[in-house]
């Protein structure tokens, strides 16, 4: 089952004292198992242009689609066998402490 | 209650989560479930009971299943008719996969809930939504949301092992005590189905020490149902509830529950000041307290805290309460039961006067009907 991973930014972050896992390690560990498919990490939404055909006509906003706090910051494709196992991955990234991070499913069609 | 009836009590949750673990199909597996007692229902007044009626159900209930996946797709039949035929000797439980999958943290906690009555206790979704003061239709989209939700996301069907199953178990009994809340006071079914989760999961998790201490609460908090009440529906508190009235059979079965269970977490701590409050005689205010000191620690809510602050007005004195109190840091105006206990303990301080103030201001704050007019009634007795 693939998950898509939403690595955000939390605008007003409650802080957690336990210590933050490393990113590298994070990455390491779940490439090395197969969970990890793909991910990166995005350019600012000051740098994101938003694409929408109307009437045949192109149009172009300057900056994200919503204009929310949260920020995607990044993301990543998983390969789990269930949605608890996403959690695990997920609940096992820097950017959960501190940040958010949305699981989403991919639809299967 | 005739046949049919009980079947559906005694076997409904054990027919749905078998038929989810072998179909994987929630939808599925609840209408076979009904179509089965709807055989059930033609046939045994007719042919009569057959001697295993849950056999019965579940083999009709199965048929009913393979029937409808004959017509699904040819790829996906074999896969699911090779599961049927053959399906894995399940190493718990399948009801305890479905508790477990219904009180996924990733539902929201009001969806867990309906989730739960309807699947495992098989509630009609028309109840539920009477309870939750919500209409039908937005009931049946709320479930039918979260069966959604399970299979999109891909909530697995099984009861988790090792650190996993202590991080998950608090948030299945959460449910259940939710349940039993609805239930205490209001809808007296929601109270007796929670107890006999409660009572389930206790029989399937016989390890678990606050699964058998949340049954023995509800029991305990359950057997003052008669007495909680006057004739003229009013409030009456402990103290003065007529205790011929408490459900003595309940009370012995949740003390030997207690007598054999140890004291690991916060559901055995209230189910052992349940227990004092439930004793003849004189209350015992100083073990009582003992108590709340301990499930302060373990617990520090500020309704913990409330509640510790009076009993240590009661085990050592209205003075010893009313510093408790002080150090409380809750909105009176939110929290109007905070100055209903300061009345109580401010009476029996010796101040009539100041106590019957502030039982006015606590009635003034209260939006319940019955619990102001209680209040009332206490500062007129002063």
């Amino acid at each position: 089952m693939k998950y898509m991973m939403f690595v955000c930014s939390d605008p007003e972050p409650e802080t957690d004292d336990s210590r933050v896992p490393d990113i590298e390690v994070w990455v390491a560990e779940n490439d090395a198992a197969g969970r990890r498919i793909m991910g990166d990490v995005l350019a600012p939404p000051s740098a994101a242009t938003t694409v929408r055909v109307r009437g045949g006509e192109t149009m172009l906003t300057d900056g994200p689609f919503t204009e929310t706090k949260e920020v995607i910051v990044g993301f990543d494709i998983l390969e789990c066998a269930d949605l608890d196992e996403a959690i695990a991955v997920a609940a096992a990234h820097p950017m959960a402490y501190g940040g958010r991070i949305e699981l989403r499913p991919f639809a299967n069609l | 209650m005739d046949a049919v009836a009980r079947a559906h009590e005694e076997h409904w949750g054990r027919l749905v989560a078998t038929l989810i673990r072998v179909t994987g199909d929630w939808t599925l597996a609840e209408d076979c479930a009904q179509d089965a007692l709807a055989v059930a229902l033609e046939r045994w007044p007719r042919d009569g009971v057959p001697d295993n009626p849950g056999g019965w159900l579940m083999t009709v209930a199965r048929n009913r299943a393979i029937d409808v996946m004959r017509r699904a797709a040819v790829e996906e039949r074999k896969l699911r008719e090779a599961a049927m035929i053959e399906p894995a000797p399940p190493e718990e439980d399948d009801r305890l996969r479905l508790i477990f999958t219904c009180c996924h943290p990733a539902l929201a906690l009001e969806a867990r809930v309906a989730l739960t009555l309807r699947t495992v206790a098989g509630v009609p979704t028309a109840d539920i939504a009477r309870v939750f003061l919500v209409s039908e239709s937005a009931m049946t989209r709320r479930i039918t949301r979260a069966k959604s939700k399970i299979s999109a996301a891909r909530i697995p069907y099984r009861v988790p092992e090792g650190d996993a199953l202590g991080e998950r178990l608090p948030g299945v009994l959460a449910v259940l005590y939710l349940l039993f809340t609805r239930g205490y006071d209001g809808e007296p079914v929601l109270a007796e189905e929670a107890i006999r989760l409660a009572r389930l999961l206790s029989e399937l998790m016989p390890g678990e020490s606050e699964v058998s201490s949340l049954l023995a609460l509800f029991l305990l908090q359950h057997s003052r149902r008669h007495a909680r009440r006057d004739a003229a529906g009013e409030l009456v508190t402990l103290d003065r509830q007529d205790r011929a009235l408490w459900d003595r059979p309940a009370i012995a079965e949740a003390l030997e529950i207690l007598l054999r269970t140890p004291v690991e977490g916060p559901y055995a701590l209230h189910a052992r000041i349940a227990a004092c409050h439930a004793t003849e005689g004189e209350t015992d205010w100083g073990s009582i307290a003992l108590w709340y000191d301990e499930l302060a620690r373990v617990q520090p809510t500020d309704v913990v805290q409330l509640n510790r602050a009076v009993t240590h007005g009661y085990a050592y004195g209205a003075k010893a309460g009313l510093e408790l109190l002080e150090t409380i840091n809750l909105d009176r105006q939110v929290y109007p039961l905070v100055i209903a206990v300061e009345a109580d303990l401010t009476a029996r301080a010796g101040e009539p006067e100041k106590a019957r103030a502030l039982f006015y201001e606590a009635a003034a704050a209260t939006p319940d009907g019955i619990e102001r007019r209680a209040l009332r009634k206490r500062a007129d007795e002063l």
